[in-house]
């Protein structure tokens, strides 16, 4: 038995250039009557103003990897970066993290410029509770795809904003460019909004949810692109690769072709998913993409204890 | 509006510039790629050079640091007096004007091709004042030898002292637009297909040089005729989105009373126009700072008359 949901909060604009959590947080500040429901708090909240204002990703540092406890326990001063000063407030707002305190569910909306379609973020593979909602919004969508992706990992696993709730839920819909809203997008991350709340929503009203299972994809390693001596980009994702996110890609395939046009195929002897491939963010971060492996995540039954 | 002068000699100044805007990455690498391999822009009777024309916007993969310099070459910043405070884009449109100008003179490059990326889904398409002949008969040839996938010719009409574009620097000029394609996201298959349309202008140039004949011709292209902006509220944001009918038809007919935008309570706006018109740039991300949710033109046949056809080896006049 399970504490019944009461606060909250669906994040837009950790990145400032992910156009879609930015307009949906905002219509919703102004008209709210959607994402409310009864007997719940859902608060809508921009993350990163500073960045949204000037349609870039971040000021000084990605928000979305400061919600450690080193930096969410620095001592407050304006030489801090911008975004972890901000991580600190948001902190306070919504946190603390690993608190009592703290929100139960964070939603943060992200987009991406790879083919990722709709995809739900997990950080957890023995939560339940979001298992339960994933399958609940997996199978509300159909037959529009929505795959899951599990962050969880010794290393590469990274302190998101929405790390501070109980339940923290990413979800990141595209392909769609920085700086661009499509209403197609956006209409999609409207409906797996939609769905989560209305899980919910059954969830307080004392449903109970039978054990399920999901398919989900695991992060495994990320791979940067092939670099010259000055480390410069060599080469490029195979067109064969490009937007072919959540597909097997097998040893041999072509995985980069260089500037001059050699391909360079995946090594290695098994099966891996692509996932985030040429995402423009992950440039920087030395990220041509990330292999993934497929796996089955199992939930127990779930109900509200107030019933 | 009187034409431009035809070339009546070889062009033997000939600039590929990228990086124009810093995050539009095809442009960019291939320009990188030039400048350590120059021998692609090698032909016979020239060699191309090739320019990053905004490194400092390239290194952070920005569009611009202070301003776009491709609105910047106007006689009124290129003859402006440096100042220690002025936009960073403002002295490198003059140091650029230096290099490949100066502007309407007499020492201008002779041709400049300006690549760039859009986020719009504009496939191929060529950029360039419909009066300048040499050009017009380049995306002509452009057409011929790279029909798949096809491309289309956006003409603007503008005169001398109008013009802003980094290749209306030189004598003759033209942009190639490359889309759908993120910002900061290089795409193998647009990289490839930037390549060889470099590689067709370069042997169209080597061709004119050579002597051949290039007759007149009839030709279909869309005029610039203005620009429409996103629907907003009282305080100046973004009160909808183009309709999802409309995104990614670019160049697609739109008729009075077709959908096209759409708001976020859910309502649609029509088109209130009285003709029919072809939007260009829909939902390009560098636009929406310039209250641009799309262009719209007309489509239009021109005739473009012959080129004058080089004597290969000029006997001197007596």
């Amino acid at each position: 038995m399970e504490k019944p949901i009461k606060k909250i909060a669906i994040f837009g604009g950790t990145h400032g250039n992910e156009l879609t959590g930015v307009f949906l947080v905002k219509h919703w500040l102004r008209d709210g009557a959607e994402i409310q429901r009864t007997g719940l708090e859902v608060k809508p909240f921009i993350t990163n103003p500073r960045a949204v204002e000037k349609c870039m990703r971040y000021i000084d540092c990605d928000l979305n990897r400061v919600f450690d406890l080193e930096n969410l326990g620095k001592k407050m001063s304006e030489d801090l970066p911008y975004e972890v000063r901000r991580a600190q407030e948001i902190n306070h707002l919504f946190g603390p993290k690993d608190s009592k305190g703290s929100y139960d569910i964070i939603f943060d909306l992200h987009n991406t410029t790879s083919n990722m379609g709709c995809t739900l973020i997990l950080e957890d593979s023995k939560n339940d509770f979001l298992i339960q909602m994933f399958h609940y919004i997996k199978t509300s969508l159909a037959p529009l795809s929505c795959n899951v992706y599990l962050i969880e990992h010794p290393s590469l696993k990274y302190a998101t904003t929405r790390s501070i709730a109980k339940y923290p839920v990413g979800i990141e819909v595209g392909p769609q460019p920085q700086g661009v809203l499509r209403a197609d997008i956006l209409d999609q991350m409207r409906k797996m909004i939609k769905h989560a709340l209305d899980f919910i929503h059954h969830f307080n009203d004392g449903k109970e949810f039978p054990p399920c299972t999901i398919e989900a994809y695991k992060i495994m390693e990320k791979v940067d692109f092939p670099r010259n001596e000055n480390g410069e980009v060599a080469a490029i994702i195979h067109p064969n690769l490009q937007d072919q996110d959540w597909k097997p890609l097998h040893p041999g395939d072509p995985v980069f072709v260089t500037l001059d046009g050699k391909t360079i195929p995946l090594g290695g002897d098994h099966t891996v998913y692509p996932v985030f491939v040429n995402e423009a963010a992950y440039y920087e971060k030395k990220e041509a993409f990330a292999k993934a492996t497929k796996l089955t995540l199992n939930a127990k039954r779930i109900r509200s204890s107030f019933h | 509006m009187c034409s431009l002068p035809v070339p009546q000699e070889p062009l033997r100044r000939v600039a590929v510039t990228g990086g124009t805007h810093g995050n539009e990455m095809s442009g960019v690498y291939l320009v990188r790629q030039w400048l350590r391999t120059p021998v692609d822009l090698q032909r016979p009777s020239f060699s191309a050079v090739p320019v990053l024309a905004n490194p400092a916007a390239t290194a952070v993969c920005r569009r611009y640091i202070g301003r776009d310099l491709n609105r910047t070459f106007t006689s009124t910043f290129l003859t402006s007096k440096a100042t220690p405070d002025e936009l960073y884009e403002v002295t490198r449109a003059r140091e650029l004007n230096h290099l490949l100008g100066p502007k309407n003179s007499s020492q201008a490059f002779d041709f400049i091709l300006d690549l760039h990326n859009t986020t719009a889904n504009m496939g191929t398409c060529f950029i360039l004042n419909v009066t300048d002949t040499f050009a017009m008969h380049l995306c002509h040839y452009l057409q011929l030898q790279n029909s798949e996938p096809p491309s289309r010719v956006l003409v603007i009409e503008a005169s001398e002292d109008t013009t802003f574009s980094v290749d209306s620097v030189a004598k003759h000029g033209m942009t190639v637009e490359l889309g759908p394609q993120p910002q900061g996201v290089l795409r193998a298959d647009l990289f490839s297909r930037m390549r060889s349309l470099v590689a067709s202008v370069l042997d169209f140039i080597e061709l004119f040089n050579q002597g051949a004949a290039f007759p007149a011709f009839e030709m279909e292209v869309y005029k610039f005729l203005g620009c429409m902006d996103f629907p907003r509220s009282e305080d100046g944001d973004l009160a909808g989105m183009v309709h999802p009918q409309l995104q990614d038809q670019d160049f697609e007919p739109v008729q009075p009373g077709a959908p096209i935008f759409q708001l976020f309570s859910g309502e649609d706006m029509l088109y209130e126009g009285d003709s029919t018109m072809y939007p260009l740039f829909i939902n390009e991300a560098a636009y929406y700072e310039k209250n641009i949710a799309f262009m719209k033109s007309k489509k239009l046949t021109v005739s473009i008359p012959a080129l004058p056809v080089l004597t290969p080896n000029p006997t001197p006049l007596t």
